[in-house]
């Protein structure tokens, strides 16, 4: 840059005036690394890759064939439906409830802030089961809002709306996490300076602070994505195990399984495996993109 | 136009001190008003109450009459640069300058002539398609005043813009922007807490100190005749000895110096002396200095050798050179008192090889220019 000064380069010092001490080796004997190496790389294999290999083993164990067949099981169809319907709901609700927290947090100044910080931690740190208890005493038959949800004829537990508020409300810190420490950590100036040219709230939004957050609302977004899809306890409460209705993958896994139906069973679990890896490629790949930048 | 703020408060916290408290100052059109004073101070705190970026818990501010206390801050009709540049880190340069003609609706070729024209005024020409990034901090910054220009206001605001850089850009900077304040005559106001482009940039000073107003005034007034401790010692370099009011004298060691006419007997005083008034003479010759000085009232210019005591009238005391530092143009001397304080001085070059200073020698100090502050009266 042309701004910077030229230092002079600083003479090149002299060896020093006493010995030099005998020259020591920073790596550890050829023997602790290998075991070093081996314990690592066995621990994985055991805990992650063994896992993930025999998922698909156990799926396309009778062929092609019969995994494309489990697939297309009515059942498990409509398993796969709800699912990605779920999430096509809970991911765009908790990225608008999780960037307007982020946001409210980090650009304005109000009295019990830190108690909002706290409780969008919640979900995390309540047991999901409980958390679908929770909507279940809300909204159950015997709930606070039960009887006057069954005078309107509205279902909502052991049904898909349950089943829809269960997992948002699980997966909403994951959002909100990754984009608040991120809209704290670059301030307000440039946002400010918009409102000092006559940028409105949405323009300053959309044009100065949603490019400044996208990496690490993408991010957010796979994440909570990956867990919407996955979700089983919270899920589990609320849904019913209607079979055809009110199952969504996760839980079609375990009635497969519960029915020795390997191959049904280890098919749908294939395919939230493949979720995950998708999401583990899709995070390091954003992670690389920023670095780019 | 005229800037004003009527008895503005603002408390960020219910317990505590307010950031500022009950201040009022006038931001005189055409010149550049610098609010200077320490971290903490709440000068930044009014540029933003100012710029309407923070609103007053109680107080007004005023352009010429018009209060604009509630006007929502795009109609103020002011531009605003931040410290850290606060550049659309995704937007090129031109976009960057061009995004408030943006916002105002301005025809895409109107805008496209007006960006020409301020980045020929910044002397970015050519730069404009690059990103924030790929540019200097001081060419950032002059993207930051351009920005701040685009939209011809009447009164800038300058938040620490020199803060974020290296000190030889920040000189630079510094030279550019009292050259386009010269071409613009824009009502500027400025917060800074280096005292050096509070000297050279302003036409008034505004001291603060603790969420107040301290000293306002011209840069000489300020630092030659500062109302309290706290002004001489933040603006300018100053040497701080403590005493008392003894008679109509302050006794600070073996030093007497004339007291502030009624101070109280025994009252605690601060005498405070910038380096460049302290005068040192070699041994016991003539104080003959630069010369061009007037001799105080009743002081003897020529002194019998050797010095003996009875220096006290004559604000004048024996000292030893402890530490010589050559600076350039000038050459500071570190003297110890007999009091063990150490006195710093600054001599021109010339007078210093003249009188060829040497660490150990015994030096007679002039502080006849020390201003003497009663404590309790000043404070």
């Amino acid at each position: 840059m042309a701004d910077k000064s030229v230092h002079p380069v600083p003479a090149v010092p002299a060896a020093p005036p006493w010995p030099l001490a005998k020259v020591v080796t920073l790596t550890e004997p050829r023997l602790i690394r290998v075991a070093v190496i081996a314990v690592t790389l066995g621990f994985l294999g055991l805990f992650v890759a063994l896992p993930v290999v025999s998922v698909f083993v156990q799926a396309l164990g009778k062929g092609l064939g019969p995994y494309f067949a489990a697939i297309k099981q009515p059942e498990t169809w409509a398993a796969i439906k709800l699912t990605l319907l779920t999430a096509a709901i809970a991911v765009p609700l908790n990225v608008v409830f999780g960037v307007a927290a982020a946001w409210l947090i980090s650009k304005y100044r109000f009295a019990g802030k830190s108690l909002l910080i706290t409780v969008i931690d919640l979900p995390f740190s309540v047991s999901p089961v409980i958390s679908g208890l929770i909507f279940v005493l809300l909204f159950g038959g015997h709930g606070i809002a039960g009887a006057w949800l069954a005078e309107h004829d509205i279902k909502i537990i052991f049904a898909v709306p349950g089943i829809v508020l269960a997992t948002t409300f699980v997966t909403f810190p994951f959002v909100a996490r990754e984009v608040l420490p991120l809209m704290q950590d670059q301030g307000n100036d440039e946002e400010e300076a918009a409102l000092t040219l006559g940028a409105g709230g949405w323009r300053i939004f959309f044009q100065v602070t949603l490019p400044k957050i996208k990496w690490g609302l993408l991010y957010g977004v796979i994440l909570c994505n990956a867990r919407a899809m996955g979700e089983f306890g919270a899920v589990s409460v609320v849904a019913g195990h209607v079979r055809g209705e009110t199952n969504t993958m996760p839980l079609q896994v375990e009635i497969l399984y519960n029915e020795y139906d390997f191959v049904g069973a280890f098919a749908v679990a294939s395919l939230l495996t493949l979720l995950a890896l998708v999401t583990l490629v899709g995070k390091k790949l954003i992670e690389l993109l920023q670095e780019r930048r | 136009m005229n800037v004003s703020l009527a008895h503005v408060t603002k408390r960020f916290t219910l317990r505590g001190s307010p950031a500022v408290f009950d201040t009022s100052l006038t931001a005189e059109a055409g010149g550049i008003t610098t609010l200077l004073g320490p971290s903490g101070s709440g000068k930044t705190t009014l540029l933003r109450i100012i710029a309407g970026l923070e609103r007053p818990d109680q107080g007004q501010v005023l352009f010429d009459d018009r209060d604009v206390t509630h006007v929502p801050i795009h109609k103020r009709g002011l531009g605003f640069v931040f410290q850290a540049f606060a550049l659309v880190p995704h937007m090129t340069v031109r976009r960057n300058i061009g995004f408030p003609l943006e916002v105002r609706k301005v025809a895409p070729k109107v805008r496209a002539q007006r960006i020409d024209e301020l980045l020929t005024l910044v002397q970015l020409a050519g730069l404009g398609d690059r990103m924030p990034r790929q540019l200097s901090g001081g060419q950032r910054q002059r993207v930051g005043f351009a920005r701040a220009l685009a939209l011809q206001p009447e009164v800038l605001l300058l938040d620490e813009p020199f803060g974020a850089l290296d000190t030889r850009v920040r000189i630079e900077l510094r030279h550019w922007v009292a050259e386009l304040h010269r071409k613009t005559r824009l009502t500027t106001i400025l917060v800074t807490h280096d005292q050096g482009e509070a000297l050279q940039l302003s036409r008034r000073i505004v001291v603060m100190d603790q969420g107040k107003v301290v000293q306002v005034g011209t840069p000489r007034e300020v630092y030659d005749q500062p109302k309290t401790p706290f002004v001489a010692s933040f603006v300018g370099a100053a040497n701080v000895l403590r005493g008392t009011v003894e008679g109509e004298r302050a006794a600070l060691g073996t030093l007497s110096l004339a007291a502030p006419a009624g101070a109280p007997q025994g009252a605690a005083v601060r005498a405070i002396v910038r380096p460049h008034e302290v005068r040192v003479t070699k041994g016991g010759q003539p104080a003959s200095g630069s010369g061009a000085e007037p001799a105080p009232a009743g002081a003897q210019s020529f002194l019998p050798e050797p010095i003996a005591g009875g220096f006290g009238a004559l604000n004048k005391t024996l000292g030893t050179i402890t530490r010589i530092v050559g600076l350039g143009a000038v050459v500071k001397l570190h003297v110890a008192l007999p009091s063990d304080q150490v006195v710093t001085a600054e001599v021109p070059r010339a007078e210093a090889d003249r009188q060829a200073f040497a660490v150990g020698d015994r030096v007679v100090v002039d502080l006849r220019e020390a201003r003497v502050f009663v404590e309790d009266y000043t404070i």
